[in-house]
């Protein structure tokens, strides 16, 4: 099973946001997406769970086979591909509901009503994520009652609770403070053994910590994809080399 | 060029305050006269007795009941679709010319005055579909008049919930009504109640809109089905001062009129607080 993108481009409006993007991607591995802002990555990420629909006047051409299923094929039902490709925001955003709903929430919509079941798999997906010690004594609390750091890894549990294959991140830790910082990152190093994980980062070392491939991107373009190793120390590309060693960027 | 500076902002807010506190002054200078003038007659049976003697004594029962029957009537038609409406245009409609139309429209029709309404309300409800003056026929009419209310407040109240917990929803493969249902609606709810709650204060202080569609000048007993006419607070209030048997006699039962009815209001204003804090403290975001 393998992620490839084939010749996509991606217009808001007149703006081309990527410009034919090539690029196959393993499973259970790290991809780190870097780049300036404003170069498409985040972009990028968002067409494996196609959150780009959500916005007006976007067009997008080519291909993304996900098990050799092109994506955007229209018999794609999109509410079934979400299932499959979860995604950790930004800024954590939980339900305003509890802790437990909070995660038992991607089952419900799903009509999954055995109780021991959703209770089993809330309390798996917490230990997954690295919060059940914290939170199981406190678990009809509130979700806003957590830390910032604490109510990201719980969007990271909500998000695996439904089992995806494929794990979205979109700067997951760039809104934390750096203690909650390296345990999302020792999480997402836990997680590859189950997910395939693509995360966006502005953070140069975050990347060369966590992620074993690299894809540079910039104004749209793929500059260079390759081993995460080969990226930081001996890039093939003048580009590359600048922003890595923060030239630019 | 400081110091002036420092002097521009006293005087800038010394008008301020001066303009916030006449306000307060007014509206408490106003609650005081009902409130003094009123109060004299305000007892057991007053709130409880059929007017007697050509309205100049007894009580005001009928109107009391007559109020929150049309209040409660209103609410029951305007609330579903007033809500229902909110959330198309807030949830469903994109960014378009046909949004821009509705939003208009639904300002018009808030800037319609209520006479406009009661006219509307009787050839519409009355004659054309027959109802005759009645409770039904009241409540319709006050139902129009605060459906452009409840639009807004639910429109309001729907766009103040931060995109983020949508766009989460949507990425665990929840559909949008799943997502309007049980993430959208929750956190929005307490402001939408709210307004529902002052649209309802508003409804029991309407005159016009019941004027020619409920309205009993003098009916001293309860009505029994919603085709019945009922006497009404702010109607009564009318009568007693402009067109009352003895008008200089029923005067203090005018001011006790006023008073209950201005407690009614201030009773669901304080509900309406009350409800937003008490359910706002479940989804307050941080």
């Amino acid at each position: 099973m393998k992620v490839i993108t084939k010749n996509v481009n991606l217009f808001y409006g007149d703006f081309q946001a990527l410009k034919d993007i090539n690029l196959e991607m393993e499973m259970n591995t790290v991809t780190a997406l870097i780049g300036p802002s404003g170069c498409g990555k985040s972009t990028y990420l968002r067409l494996f769970n196609r959150m780009n629909d959500l916005i007006d006047n976007v067009k997008i051409t080519g291909e993304v086979l996900i098990d050799g299923q092109n994506i955007y094929d229209k018999s794609t039902q999109v509410d079934e591909l979400r299932k499959k490709i979860g995604m950790v925001f930004q800024k954590p955003n939980p339900f305003p509901k509890s802790i437990f709903e909070n995660v038992a929430f991607g089952l419900r919509i799903n009509g999954i009503n055995d109780k021991i079941y959703i209770e089993e798999t809330v309390k798996n997906s917490l230990i997954q994520a690295a919060l059940w010690d914290e939170v199981k004594d406190k678990l009809k609390k509130s979700a806003f009652e957590l830390s910032g750091g604490q109510q990201q890894r719980l969007c990271i549990a909500r998000t695996l609770a439904i089992q995806p294959s494929i794990v979205l991140m979109d700067e997951p830790a760039s809104a934390l403070d750096p203690i909650s910082t390296a345990k999302i990152e020792d999480l997402i190093y836990d997680l590859k053994k189950k997910y395939t994980i693509i995360i966006v980062t502005h953070n140069m070392q975050q990347a060369a910590r966590i992620s074993d491939k690299t894809a540079f991107f910039y104004m749209g373009e793929l500059i260079e994809y390759d081993k995460t190793s080969k990226i930081f120390t001996k890039p093939e590309k003048e580009q590359t080399q600048n922003y890595v060693t923060g030239r630019f960027g | 060029m400081k110091r002036n500076n420092r002097l521009k902002e006293k005087i800038a807010f010394t008008i301020f305050s001066i303009v916030s506190f006449i306000i307060v002054i007014i509206l408490f200078l106003i609650i005081a006269f009902i409130f003094v003038n009123g109060i004299s007659v305000i007892s057991w049976d007053f709130i409880s007795k059929m007017p007697t003697d050509g309205m100049t004594g007894g009580g005001i029962l009928p109107a009391i009941v007559g109020t929150l029957c049309l209040m409660l009537g209103s609410i029951v038609f305007s609330f579903p679709i007033g809500v229902l409406s909110g959330i198309f245009i807030n949830e469903y409609l994109k960014d378009s010319i046909f949004k821009k139309f509705l939003s208009l429209m639904t300002n018009n029709l808030a800037g319609v005055p209520s006479i406009v309404f009661g006219l509307f309300g009787m050839s519409l409800f009355v004659n054309h579909l027959n109802f005759g003056d009645s409770i039904i026929a009241g409540s319709l009419t006050l139902g129009l008049l605060t459906l452009p209310v409840i639009i807004t407040t639910t429109e309001e109240a729907l766009k103040s919930v931060d995109n983020s917990v949508r766009i989460g929803s949507y990425a665990l493969g929840a559909s949008k009504l799943q997502t309007i249902k049980r993430v959208v609606l929750p956190i929005a709810y307490p402001n939408i109640i709210t307004g529902l709650i002052l649209s309802l204060s508003r409804v029991s202080g309407e005159t016009a809109p019941i004027l020619f569609t409920v309205a009993a000048y003098f009916l001293p007993r309860l009505p029994n089905s919603m085709f019945d006419q009922v006497m009404a607070l702010p109607y009564h209030l009318y009568v007693l001062t402009t067109s009352g048997t003895n008008i200089e006699q029923s005067r203090p039962m005018a001011y006790g009129t006023a008073l209950v009815l201005i407690l009614i209001v201030l009773i669901f204003n304080l509900i309406a607080n009350i409800i937003r804090k008490k359910l706002g403290q479940n989804v307050k975001m941080k």
